[in-house]
């Protein structure tokens, strides 16, 4: 256990030295710690869009899930955002990029805000994008915490790995900003693809070989090799629309304005159905693996087969690697995640009340990151408390996100959306979120009507509803304003 | 939106086709991998270069 824990040391020092290493590019102003100045090229876009994106969700959460419904969980969420994700980025991150160099927006708030001239719209878009993000840091304090857990074998309570990764994220966010956080997320990219496959090709090799591993699971548990076992049609295709949540993510719009220039999306459009491929393949065969491996783990706790099986299956030193990849996923997506929740509220809130400018950028950049400082607590606070497998409050924070998504569209897309459609919008998705979310909390496989129909759908189409109603139903936005967002000379993809 | 017509068509059914039911049942290895796993994963292969279509032949001008 020494050497695992050395190991993974070692890589946090690593880590830590290419994050800090970025701070002496920093140049002292807000735009270059939440933006990097927009200086980002593609395979550095890649790296930070798909290392924010690619969470405990990923690892932990897909091979808990893969552990009791098999090989249909890669179909539920792999292969749909292989299309559905850089389709998104495609009809929105160059658009978005473009509008924000423009007009100077750093988070939704300021182009929701500006687009419909509306301050208070702009503030319950902050709320709901909050509220909204609980969850989501949720899945990689507590993947963390499982991850610290499992690897010592029990000694290191669940709390402290939560806390140990919660302060590295920190360091390394007030260090470095947006230009530490895009680095450390393409070194954590790379390091949890290599290290997935390694773990894979470990656990596969001492089963004898995958051929054989798989022949043992369709002889002992064949209904993890059928999707249609566990998953019901309406369940797959309705499951296709909870990507659609990346157009709201504040964590991956943040990380769309760091790009240096429009041509620094198509790298990652065109890579982005390969590389998804490559991180849930293996986690979701090896929550398959598990199941006959490690049998017998009930609900939330099958969170933690991944490390059991790396645990049980590698020696010290390759252990320590392969947490150190479990590691790197979680803190890839929370780094981003507490950066662009202190990018809101700095700019969203803090600046739009106090003025346009509310005193010199350090105090700016400061107030930045007492706010991270303080999310961070307080998801490591509720991460002690709240007991939901990782895969299941990562589909609810998804599907909240993906309610929104109209909003966002309509606010880059669709001249003759009104204010008080999005309003109409906005209301209705969290109206509908927070009653879906009450109505199915005691109630995990929940779905409309019990007939496989993902409560994401009802959500989606009622969101996108209220905002085409409301729009229709009254006057249409001024020119001049929409003339910021839609010039006659501008090319639409 | 001018010029969407084909490679909207494509887009549809490359998500008509993420429904695989036809072999939601099967149990057969194929290369090593569920049959409906294997479809999935080439599926993402699919997707990928349908990306890249997109981007070369969509992509804003200016």
């Amino acid at each position: 256990m020494t050497i695992t824990l050395i190991v993974l040391g070692l890589y946090l020092s690593l880590l830590l030295g290419v994050a800090l290493g970025s701070h002496r590019l920093f140049r002292g102003t807000g735009e270059d710690w939440f933006l990097a100045t927009r200086t980002i090229g593609p395979l550095l876009l890649l790296g930070s869009l798909f290392g924010t994106h690619m969470t405990a969700f990923s690892l932990l959460g897909a091979s808990g899930e893969a552990y009791h419904r098999g090989v249909g969980v890669f179909a539920l969420m792999a292969s749909s955002s292989a299309v559905v994700v850089p389709l998104v980025f495609f009809l929105l991150g160059p658009r978005v990029w473009r509008l924000g160099r423009r007009n100077g927006y750093v988070t939704q708030v300021d182009l929701v805000r500006d687009r419909w001239g509306s301050s208070a719209l702009g503030t319950a878009l902050f709320v709901a994008l909050v509220l909204l993000l609980v969850p989501y840091l949720l899945i990689g304090v507590k993947g963390g915490g499982i991850t610290l857990r499992e690897i010592t074998g029990g000694a290191a309570p669940e709390w402290l790995g939560s806390a140990l990764l919660c302060l590295i994220v920190l360091v390394y966010v007030w260090a470095g900003g947006a230009r530490g956080t895009a680095w450390a997320n393409g070194l954590q990219t790379i390091v949890f693809t290599l290290v997935g496959g390694l773990a894979f090709w470990v656990v596969v090799d001492k089963a004898g070989g995958l051929g054989a591993a798989l022949e043992r699971v369709a002889a002992e548990r064949p209904d993890l090799l059928v999707p249609g076992a566990t998953i019901r049609p309406l369940e797959l295709a309705s499951y296709m629309l909870v990507p659609l949540s990346v157009a709201t993510f504040p964590h991956l719009f943040l990380h769309w304005l760091t790009a240096r220039d429009e041509r620094a999306f198509r790298l990652p459009i065109v890579a982005y159905p390969v590389a998804v491929a490559a991180v849930w393949l293996p986690s979701v065969l090896l929550g398959i693996l598990g199941a006959v491996q490690v049998p017998g783990l009930e609900g939330p706790a099958s969170g933690s087969v991944l490390v059991r099986m790396i645990r049980d299956n590698a020696g010290d030193a390759l252990s320590g690697l392969l947490a150190a990849g479990v590691f790197a996923a979680v803190m890839s997506s929370l780094d981003s995640q507490s950066l662009a929740l202190s990018s809101l509220f700095t700019r969203g809130v803090v600046r739009h009340y106090a003025g346009s400018d509310p005193g010199p950028r350090p105090r700016e950049v400061l107030l930045g990151r007492l706010f991270a400082a303080g999310v961070l607590g307080i998801a490591l606070v509720l991460s002690m408390v709240v007991d939901r497998s990782i895969f299941r409050m990562g589909i609810w924070s998804f599907s909240g996100f993906t309610a929104l998504a109209p909003l966002i569209f309509a606010a880059v897309w669709w001249r003759r959306a009104t204010r008080a459609g999005a309003w109409c919008c906005l209301v209705t998705a969290m109206a509908a979120w927070l009653a879906f979310l009450l109505r199915s909390w005691n109630e995990p496989g929940y779905t409309v009507g019990g007939g496989g129909l993902m409560p994401v759908a009802v959500m989606l189409v009622l969101s996108a509803a209220a905002l085409v109603v409301g729009s229709l139903l009254s006057r249409p936005p001024a020119g001049d304003r929409l003339l910021r967002f839609f010039p006659a000379e501008e090319d639409a993809p | 939106m001018r010029g969407w017509g084909p490679p909207g068509v494509g887009l549809v059914l490359l998500c008509l086709l993420h429904n695989d039911l036809w072999w939601w049942a099967d149990l057969r290895l194929v290369g090593g991998l569920p049959v409906s796993l294997l479809y999935h994963l080439a599926y993402c292969a699919v997707a990928a270069v349908a990306m890249g279509a997109l981007v070369r032949r969509r992509w804003p001008r200016g």
